[in-house]
């Protein structure tokens, strides 16, 4: 048995069954501790809510730990402080994400309504009410799109050459140019493009956002692929050729349909991701008031530059700044939207087990 | 269709490490040869050079030659893809492909290798899950996932997706080492059906399993550790078990080494 003498004093000897804390002990515990930073930092007059949250989980850490030794013995308390500091990392990373959420949300219904989504901002100027996303949904789906069509199945191809045949040198500075482009910031390859763009003296255009956004894509879809192609059992791929079928069959008819809820997972976190981006969309398509539905000609406009421009353009006006809100509600409902298509491709498509 | 292997002088490296060197013997057709021999020894490398599968291992490597009725199997121009449809192969862990049915999974190699006649499937998926004695428990739910049958149950469902493709010899690399004794058992009749129709050839790490099932039994060695495995004997399956010619043999069966 343990050694402390609180841990003997909890635990009888002979027996399985120590004391244990009663199952409303923990939320009574952290009720106690919210009140007491409450109290400790109104006395002390600070007046954040960062502070006493912080005051808070340290109590509730704390106490957590002190009666949990006293009645339970040293190692169930240790086990629950390691809970507690779980569920406080846990509270961490949620609270922002929640807030920002909230944020949006609050400040983006004020003008999203059918109007919003069906109108564009041709009419209207840039501090005056009224006006839509139109134009900037179509932007973002036609240079997403085209994006994706490029970027998609290039980054599958390379990362199936890596797992399945690459061999050696090839297959290593492959490797190596993969890395480099994850690295590579979204603006440089907005440049890149724009150097090409200038050197053939062409004008913005929406295809142009596209080709670098496939770009930032490519690595991300590799890099996921791979994983998943690597999580295919070996004996998967021997059963096959074992029956006599070529390699590249049992790649499409074995290796790929054992994998491709993982795959299509990844693709569409990276086309949530080349969705956001700002940098190269406002080098290449430059942004447009006006609808324009052909992404091969002429500047057009995308979602996130749209929250730029009504922010940065507007001189600080009101009506600019709802639109902002309720284009930011409109790409994370979007980015979110791709999110649950994934998980639910993923679920669909994941091997059965049938038991 | 059975045929006969005719091996000569089989060394197979993975990289520079070679696994096992110079093995000759010749498997005749509609028999079940079992090969027996302590953990390491290169039981499951020989068996995978005599359908070609040991090269898809990186590094893997095979000098000599493996006569199949008189073609070399690592002959020029010899295409491995075909090697392995005349050579079939059941592996220790069941491994049905996870994203398939039972009826696919018998399919598989027929369709993987284009063939589409629904009747013609039907009727070959069906014969060949008799062949593995498990169609009376699978007729009712061949459209459920392979994966949802038993282990004993499974591995049976990867013999008939091998003799589905009608191979002229049927390798086996432990194949009831995941089975309990009554799957086992099944298992061993069928192989004992099977040997009507195919070549076969068994690794097991059991003996009785061995003396039950097998005309032909070799025994592999190792020289000493690190060394590569070699063949120590082969002969008939009484005669290896009874009075084995080579001392090493008696020992290693009567569990008095390895
Ligand atoms: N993929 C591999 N890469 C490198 N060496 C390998 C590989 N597979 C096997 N070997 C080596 O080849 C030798 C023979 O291995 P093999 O698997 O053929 O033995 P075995 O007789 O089948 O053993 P067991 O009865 O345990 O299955 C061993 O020394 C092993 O370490
Ligand atoms: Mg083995």
């Amino acid at each position: 048995m343990s050694h402390t003498a609180t841990a003997t004093a909890a635990t009888p000897p002979g027996s399985l069954r120590g004391a244990r804390l009663p199952q409303w002990a923990p939320y009574a515990v952290a009720a106690g501790s919210v009140a007491a930073g409450l109290g400790i930092s109104a006395a002390a007059g600070l007046h954040s809510s960062v502070q006493w949250a912080l005051i808070a989980a340290v109590l509730y850490v704390v106490a957590t730990y002190g009666l949990s030794a006293r009645v339970e013995g040293r190692r169930q308390a240790e086990d629950r402080v390691a809970t507690s500091f779980v569920w406080v990392a846990f509270l961490l990373a949620v609270v922002p994400l929640a807030s920002l959420v909230w944020a949006t949300v609050k400040r983006g219904v004020k003008v999203l309504d059918g109007y919003f989504l069906t109108h564009s901002m041709g009419v209207v100027g840039d501090a005056e009410p009224g006006g839509g996303i139109y134009h900037a949904v179509l932007g973002s789906l036609e240079q997403v799109g085209l994006a994706t069509v490029i970027g998609a199945p290039i980054g599958v191809l390379t990362a199936i050459y890596l797992v399945e045949y690459g061999r050696g040198r090839l297959a290593r500075a492959v490797t190596f140019f993969v890395d480099v482009m994850t690295g590579i910031p979204s603006i440089v390859a907005g440049l890149f493009v724009l150097s090409l763009m200038l050197m053939l003296d062409m004008q913005p255009f929406g295809f142009a956002g596209s080709l670098a956004l496939a770009i930032l894509m490519m690595p991300v879809v590799v890099r996921s692929t791979e994983e998943m192609l690597k999580l295919v059992p070996d004996e998967l791929r021997e059963a096959s050729l074992a029956l006599g079928v070529p390699k590249w069959r049992t790649v499409l008819k074995v290796v790929l349909p054992t994998s491709v809820g993982g795959i299509t997972t990844g693709v569409m976190l990276a086309v949530a991701r080349i969705t956001g981006e700002t940098a190269p969309v406002m080098l290449l398509v430059f942004g447009n008031p006006f609808i324009n539905a052909n992404p091969f000609e002429g500047a057009q406009a995308s979602l996130p530059l749209y929250i730029y421009q009504q922010y940065a353009q507007s001189a600080g006006s009101p009506y600019a700044y709802d639109r902002a809100w309720a284009a930011s509600l409109t790409l994370i409902a979007f980015v979110m939207i791709l999110n649950l298509v994934a998980r639910g491709i993923a679920r669909w498509k994941a091997p059965k087990t049938g038991r | 269709m059975a045929k006969r292997i005719d091996v000569s002088g089989l060394t197979a490296y993975y990289g520079t490490h070679k696994a096992i060197d110079d093995i000759s013997m010749t498997i005749e057709p509609r028999s079940v040869t079992a090969f027996i021999g302590p953990s390491g020894c290169g039981k499951s490398t020989f068996l995978r050079t005599l359908n070609r599968m040991h090269e898809v291992t990186p590094g893997g490597r095979v000098e000599g030659k493996v006569l199949l009725d008189d073609e070399d199997l690592y002959g020029p121009g010899v295409d491995p893809v075909s090697v392995r449809r005349e050579v079939g192969m059941v592996f220790q862990r069941p491994n049905p492909f996870p994203t398939m049915s039972i009826f696919d999974n018998v399919a598989a190699g027929l369709r993987l290798n284009g063939m589409r006649r629904k009747s013609e499937l039907d009727d070959i998926v069906e014969k060949s899950l008799r062949g593995a004695n498990l169609w009376n428990e699978v007729k009712d739910r061949l459209n459920r996932p392979g994966s949802g049958l038993s282990g004993g149950q499974q591995q049976r469902l990867c013999i008939a997706r091998a003799i589905a493709v009608e191979p002229d010899v049927l390798l086996m690399d432990e194949p009831c080492s995941a089975l309990d004794p009554i799957s086992t058992l099944a298992v061993e009749d069928l192989i004992g059906e099977l040997k009507e129709r195919f070549t076969i050839v068994i690794v097991t790490h059991n003996m009785q399993q061995a003396a039950r099932v097998s005309d032909r039994t070799a025994f592999f060695n190792l020289a000493a550790v690190g060394q590569p495995g070699r063949l120590v004997e082969i002969d008939d399956t009484e005669r290896i078990f009874s009075n084995p010619s080579v001392q090493a043999t008696e020992d290693y069966i009567s569990g008095r080494f390895g």
